[in-house]
């Protein structure tokens, strides 16, 4: 186990050296002169030399890339080209935010689709099967920016007025610009919609993965054995195959986590979310290279530890893991 | 045993349907059979006759796609057809249990051992965890597993297979029921781990009086428990009888067929030829409504084809279903008395041929597997021993001889024989072919040198691309290797076909429109095809059944006389190689234990190991003196020992001490030609065999 730890790690480390050089080497050599770009079309050539000098642009590539590394490792992540603001205070807020949007949306999304797969499974192919994978394939196969307009349409509309006329409140707002200081509680209207959009592309992929893992693990001997022990069916289904189906599902769960936090672009600029991806969609809008590059980095670093998380989660839970070799 | 008492477990007329495209199709039809408390009634049966259909139906737990159309099961005088689900399931571990044929598979992997046997014990008996725990640990040494303290705690993968059968048989015993169904429960294990399995199965279901339902297609473990057997073919009961005289004199002509296709050890070198019968097993659907077995029934005549002949009782204890048994009885099927495979030109050749150059040589060969090093052994810069698979192995393959290589699993006769076609590179040692030197490893090798030495695998499949035909297979060598043309390859393809007789038509099938047997057969053809000088055979016959894989046996045995092949022949069956060897190595741990010539098998002196296996081979004839099982000192082996000593030595029942932990032992030559790896004097261990048989 301690072998398979080290060397997951070693992996995870080897993946964001790996990511910093290309992240890197995009930022390179993307179109434009960064100087151009912060000084603006107008920019004599003596001021352009002069930023050029000051931001260490026509030093050699290897000491470009040690010099922005080391400086990123130790937690100086430079200033913004175009809001001139410190980029690690701002990448920290968002990162906040988008955690708190992902763990809300797990909320959401967990329970509900591993209790469908959980039912799939066991029905495998018969019309309950086929009526939970027909719904959420549907639901997957529409993109977020359909079905979060539809749930504003219901929620922040038709569910909203409703709820005002009877009881003088509207808890779902349709824009989702969180306040920089907003606590969790303050925010957590805001999280509603978004979540759930998230939510719906989740749950057919969560499901799908949970009822497979039911689905043939119901199929394996050790499930006569338990049901010819005599054990009540509630108990083969819940000691005996839960505990090895849902495996690949914890798996999934945390692999999502690093897609929550980094790859809701599209739901976020739906909602109007100061999430992580509207701040790269930003970063990319100004050429923003420094800002790019951090959340860059802190997404790829998200979605790395959430699949080495996972790893360690199914080793864990896994004795033929845990205890082989 | 008292007439009296009602059987413990009764089926009466049983139907079974599995339901395809829309139809139910009879999968066993009106089987009647009985079992008496303290009674162990074998099932036996090839693939597809239904035994394992009949085993889970009593266990009242058939697949969805399954029904019983008629019937009745009656378990202690309740008919199990009427019982709901709830019903059963306060019958299903307290009165009935089932051992399975894996048992890998069927223990939960994320559960430890002593959870899993604690929970029948807490649910049927009422005890608390605590208890209940203990009691685990009391079942496992009732099954004889040493340190049952450890094994409670331990997961299921960390223990051996056959470990884990004896853990299967706790948990089937651990409420005492009075049914045990198992299914082919051997069939995954070492013929030693087997027969240390039936021995406790026996001692057990004896003390306890259980009665026990045992399925299998192995009719030497069924001579060896069971006290009745009931002969399954394509769903039919086809006889039925106490196994002693059933076995001596057969009523059917297919319980015929099948005792004359098994090799016996007692027969010797290709003594009796076996008898393989014809054709195969109709699939479900395809079967004849009169006698399922008059399409290759050497007796059939119209009324078999027309009728289905009634269940009768000829002699007392006895039911067979066939239109002539009296003159089964009367002797219409006697074996015939010489073999077509030992007509003199092979026997013969043993003395002509066998002083040229060898075509195999193998000198000292070594095959080590680096072993993966933890991280303690990393930080202590400690050096992890290498694993042995093959540890110095030398031997001689004369031309136009058969080699049989026997051992368990892990001997290292697998990883040898893919050392020797160049499939696992060797770590030491020289290899000969013809006296030229063999590089190890395919890279190494010309193709002109790859066409000389073919392999036929255990699974066909492994030889044979699905999405090709067979004739496209067989061309394939023909054309590159012997460099034929279209036309010319066209022509050996046919030959090869007719060689392994195979109709010619199926050049133009594709692998899986064969039958196992005739899978087999291709692979083989195809190993030909490049017209090798060695063919190295790996298990080819152990996943067919026993009428099939005696027609393949005789087929290698004709080809190498026709061709004057030879061959690497590899085997975990001691039986088959003593039919189709000349000279026989046995192997243990890496180490080659023994090499004699094949006549020499029953004859003492042998190795201790080689002395455990012919004693652990389950006998096919109920009336030969029983050969007890020497008292192994540990019951499995183990992991690999260092480089001194004996490898055997962890388990020798003739264990002298010291000098067999660490010296290793002199190669003592034996009258018959043959050579032992052991401490003990050859005269000593000849004296002790006698003495002990």
């Amino acid at each position: 186990m301690s072998r398979y730890l080290l060397r997951r790690l070693a992996f995870l480390l080897l993946t964001l050296v790996v990511t910093s050089l290309i992240v890197f080497a995009i930022t390179q050599y993307l179109p434009g002169d960064v100087c151009r770009i912060i000084l603006g079309r107008e920019a004599g050539e003596s001021a352009l030399a002069a930023c050029t000098e000051r931001l260490g642009l026509d030093e050699p590539l290897a000491v470009q890339y040690f010099n922005w590394l080391g400086n990123f490792l130790q937690g100086d992540w430079g200033e913004s080209f175009s809001t001139r603001a410190e980029i690690r205070p701002l990448v920290m807020q968002r990162l906040r935010n988008s955690l708190r949007l992902a763990l809300v949306t797990m909320l959401f999304a967990v329970p509900v689709a591993v209790l469908l797969g959980i039912l799939a499974g066991l029905n495998a192919d018969r019309p309950l099967d086929n009526i939970i994978s027909v719904a959420s394939l549907s639901v997957v196969g529409l993109p977020e920016f359909v079905t979060g307009l539809v749930l504003i349409q219901i929620f922040a509309f038709t569910l909203n007025d409703f709820l005002f006329e009877r009881f003088g409140v509207r808890p779902f707002p349709a824009n989702s610009s969180v306040r920089p200081d907003a606590t969790f509680a303050e925010a957590f209207p805001m999280l509603v919609l978004p979540a759930l959009t998230a939510t719906l592309v989740l749950l057919a992929y969560i499901a799908r993965l949970t009822r497979a893992g039911v689905a043939e693990e119901m199929e394996r001997p050790y499930v006569r054995t338990a049901t010819l022990k005599g054990l009540p069916w509630r108990v083969v289904i819940v000691r005996h195959v839960l505990r090895n189906a849902l495996l690949p599902t914890i798996t999934v769960v945390a692999i999502s986590f690093g897609w929550l936090i980094s790859g809701l672009i599209v739901i976020e600029n739906v909602f109007n979310y100061p999430g992580l991806g509207r701040l790269l969609v930003f970063a990319i809008d100004r050429r923003d290279l420094p800002l790019l590059q951090a959340v860059t980095m802190i997404t790829v670093f998200a979605f790395a530890f959430a699949n080495l998380v996972a790893d360690l989660l199914y080793a864990w839970l896994n004795p033929r893991i845990r205890l082989g070799e | 045993m008292s007439e009296q008492r009602p059987p413990v477990l009764a089926i009466r007329d049983l139907t079974v349907a599995y339901r395809s495209r829309g139809a139910w199709l009879q999968a066993v039809r009106d089987v009647s059979l009985q079992i008496m408390a303290g009674e162990r009634v074998g099932l036996v049966g090839e693939s597809g006759s239904g035994k394992s259909t009949i085993a889970l139906a009593v266990m009242g737990y058939l697949r969805e796609a399954a029904r019983v159309l008629a019937g009745e099961i009656i378990l202690n005088g309740r008919d199990l057809l009427s019982l709901d689900r709830s019903q059963m399931r306060a019958l299903w571990g307290a009165e009935m249990a089932l051992v399975p044929q894996d048992p890998l598979s069927a223990l939960n992997p994320s559960l430890r051992i002593g959870e899993q046997l604690a929970e029948a014990l807490r649910l049927h008996l009422g005890m608390d965890r605590a208890r209940a725990l203990e009691r685990a640990a009391e079942l496992l040494e009732m099954v004889r597993i040493p340190d049952p303290e450890r094994v409670v705690r331990a997961y299921p993968h960390q223990i051996s297979g056959g470990m884990q059968q004896r853990v299967m048989i706790a948990l089937a015993l651990s409420t005492e029921p009075a049914l045990l169904v198992l299914d082919e429960p051997t069939t995954a294990l070492d013929v030693t781990t087997q027969a240390a399995i039936l021995d406790l199965f026996r001692d057990l279901t004896e003390a306890r009086e259980t009665a026990a339902l045992y399925v299998t297609h192995n009719l030497g473990v069924v001579a060896e428990i069971c006290d009745r057997v009931a002969v399954l073919y394509a769903g039919d009961l086809v006889e039925e009888g106490p196994v002693g005289e059933l076995f001596r004199q057969p009523l059917h002509p297919y319980t015929h067929g099948l005792l004359a296709s098994v090799p016996r050890l007692e027969a010797g070198r290709r003594g009796v030829a076996l008898q393989s019968i014809p054709g195969q097993i109709p699939p479900l659907g395809e079967r004849p409504p009169a006698c399922v077995y008059a399409d290759r029934c050497p007796l059939a005549i119209e009324i078999c084809h027309e009728v289905r002949p009634p269940r009768e009782t000829p002699l007392p204890g006895r039911a067979v279903r066939c239109h002539r048994w009296e003159e089964v009885l009367a002797g219409a099927l006697s074996a015939p008395a010489t073999p077509p495979a030992a007509d003199g030109a092979h026997v013969g050749d043993a003395d002509g041929e066998g002083d040229g150059a060898p075509v195999l040589d193998l000198d000292d060969v070594e095959v080590h597997f680096e072993a993966p090093h933890t991280i303690r052994e990393i930080l202590a810069r400690r050096e992890r021993p290498p694993v042995r698979a093959v540890d110095g192995v030398s031997l001689e393959i004369a031309p136009g001889r058969t080699l049989g290589l026997v051992g368990e699993s892990g001997s290292g006769k697998t990883t040898l024989a893919r050392a020797v076609v160049g499939l696992e590179e060797t770590t030491g040692g020289e290899m000969a072919l013809f006296n030229l030197p063999l590089p190890s490893g395919l890279s190494e090798r010309s193709e002109e040198l790859l066409s000389r030495l073919q392999i036929v695998f255990q699974n066909p499949e492994e030889a044979l691309n699905p999405y090709r035909t067979v004739g496209a297979t067989l061309r394939r060598p023909l054309m590159r290797l012997q460099g034929l043309s279209r036309e010319e390859a066209d022509a050996a393809v046919a030959r090869l076909l007719e060689a392994v007789r195979l109709p010619a038509s199926y050049a133009y099938r594709l692998p899986r429109q064969l039958s196992g047997g005739e899978k087999q057969r291709a692979a083989i053809a195809r190993a030909f095809a490049a017209d090798p000088e060695l063919l190295v055979a790996d298990e080819p016959v152990s996943s067919l059944d026993v009428s099939v894989q005696a027609s393949i046996l005789n087929l290698l045995n004709e080809l190498q006389r026709e061709r004057d092949s030879s061959t690497l022949f590899i085997s975990h069956d001691l039986a088959v190689v003593g039919y189709l060897a000349d000279e026989i190595a046995v192997m243990y741990g890496g180490h080659l234990m023994e090499l004699m010539p094949a006549e020499g098998l029953l004859t003492p002196p042998h190795h201790p190991y080689t002395e455990v296996l012919l004693a652990a081979i389950p006998r096919l004839d109920p009336d030969a003196p029983p050969r007890p099982l020497p008292a192994l000192r540990a019951s499995e082996p183990g992991q690999n020992v260092g480089r001194t000593g004996c490898p055997f030595h962890p388990r020798c029942p003739r264990f002298l001490g010291d000098i067999c932990v660490e010296q290793t032992p002199p190669w003592r030559a034996a009258e018959n030609g043959g050579r032992i790896f052991c401490h003990i004097p050859l005269e000593d261990l000849q004296a002790a065999q006698v003495e002990d048989a």
